[in-house]
């Protein structure tokens, strides 16, 4: 069967929706997304990348890939690598038997990619579906509007690259056919899941409480001397709200996406409109971002503390939010 | 949002590329829209490249003031950090910043120029240089 590209948001989810689509399981990147519970909110101090602490809107890398396996009774087969020669040579006997294979990639050394988006971060995902007749790797990169070819080396280079979440290679793919979910059970339990991440956390730095954490991080900024450094952090922040594939509003509306697919499915018309309160919330986050740019670029004065009130405003709204969409569950 | 909100305003750094945000259209659904940039993205995106361009011209200068050594540009013009270089090349990060004093530079083994060059995605050649 031809593999048929689509555009996403996210890398992950997005890899994950194709490939089953192509193995006769159409669910939307949003289904696949909400299913594996992959909304989160993290806000990592010691996790550092150029000296910034990490802030992700979403669970770990490789959570959606693990998370569908039980919904859809499917098993995923990862392999990694030790040397990059045995990687090539996997991927390519791989290729040969028709498959379309995932792949963990370096965004820095995928040379399709635009050169300001170019960062190193290792845990980019991009479906494999075949080569050109110069030898080309077919590329279906779910955050590229089309298709994209690679040279070998490139693309060798992208999936052994070293560093944090360094991917080694891998490479993914089912075993067997994804069988379409018990809905009835499968969708409660995955946003009741995501409803503990986001309110139940013993960790301070997880889900609605790391959201108040990071409010006063960010309230306790230097908006004196030290401005070029707050403004970094700052900006970090949003960049992994907005830039990095989420669909905007920090994975908001794409969960709002899979609240008003679930609703459908379970005949719930509270899920539905759990799913309007929820893009209002993503709404607020991009308004936090436009009050944050609008600070980096001096259109306004810096004040951390007012960024620092817009936070604690959404992890209350968070909270009264997830609160109740574990009653509606 | 609703899809007319949809930013369309261009964002440079996404280099003609549109990304595929979530927004409500007029039956309330939600779907993608295929938006070619909000500038809030470009403020912040550009933030963190210039920070990094700023890191690579400052090793520049530098170099060229006989202060540091190519290495160093290099590694920051590849957006690179120490502990990074560290981790693409198996080097000690102490023995990468004694790599960065000019005179041990110049000494360094073809082999150990070969390693960087490798983790750095480029030539030797262009390696002792800055351009």
């Amino acid at each position: 069967m031809e593999f048929r590209h689509s555009h996403a948001s996210h890398c992950e989810s997005g890899v994950m929706s194709a490939m089953l689509r192509h193995h006769g399981l159409p669910l939307s990147e949003a289904m696949v997304f909400g299913l594996s519970s992959a909304l989160s909110f993290a806000y990592l101090p010691i996790v550092r990348i150029n000296g910034l602490p990490l802030v992700a809107y979403r669970m770990p890398p490789r959570f959606i890939i693990r998370g569908l396996q039980k919904p859809l009774g499917l098993k995923m087969r990862f392999e990694t690598f030790r040397r990059p020669e045995d990687g090539e040579l996997r991927l390519d006997a791989l290729l040969a038997e028709g498959r379309v294979v995932g792949l963990q990639t370096s965004v820095f050394w995928l040379p399709y990619m635009p050169p300001d988006l170019r960062f190193h971060f290792n845990a980019h995902n991009v479906i494999a579906y075949g080569r050109d007749p110069g030898g080309d790797y077919r590329l279906s990169d779910p955050v590229i509007e089309e298709p994209v070819t690679c040279t070998p080396a490139d693309l060798a280079r992208a999936r052994f690259a070293k560093g944090m979440l360094a991917p080694r290679g891998l490479v993914y793919y089912p075993l067997g056919e994804p069988h379409e979910p018990a809905w009835e059970k499968a969708l409660p339990a995955a946003i009741r899941k995501t409803t503990r991440i986001m309110l139940d956390s013993p960790l301070p730095i997880i889900g609605v409480r790391g959201i108040r954490r990071l409010a006063n991080a960010i309230g306790r900024l230097d908006s004196g001397h030290d401005a070029v450094r707050s403004k970094l952090f700052v900006g970090q922040v949003v960049r992994m709200q907005e830039e990095i594939g989420t669909g905007g509003g920090g994975f908001r509306y794409l969960y709002a996406a899979f609240l008003q697919e679930a609703a459908d499915h379970l005949a719930r018309p509270a899920l539905a409109g759990l799913a309007d309160t929820l893009v209002d919330i993503g709404d607020e986050w991009r308004e936090f971002a436009l009050a944050t740019a609008r600070m980096i670029r001096d259109r306004d004065p810096l004040e951390p503390p007012r960024l620092a009130a817009l936070l604690r405003a959404l992890a209350d709204r968070e909270q009264a939010f997830f609160t109740d969409l574990r009653r509606a569950a | 949002m609703r899809d007319a909100d949809v930013p369309q305003e261009g964002n440079r750094t996404l280099a003609g590329h549109r990304k595929a945000v979530y927004a409500r259209g007029s039956d309330g659904r939600l779907a993608i829209v295929a938006s070619a940039g909000w500038e809030v993205e470009e403020i912040v995106t550009r933030q963190a490249v210039e920070d990094l361009e700023r890191l690579a011209a400052d090793a520049r200068a530098r170099v060229l003031a006989g202060e540091a050594s190519p290495l160093e540009f290099h590694m920051h013009r590849q957006r690179m950090d120490v502990p990074l270089l560290a981790q693409a090349t198996g080097l000690w990060q102490w023995r990468i910043r004694r790599h960065f004093r000019p005179a041990v530079f110049t000494r360094l083994a073809p082999a150990l120029l070969a390693r960087y060059a490798d983790a750095l995605g480029m030539s030797v050649d262009a390696l002792r240089r800055v351009d």
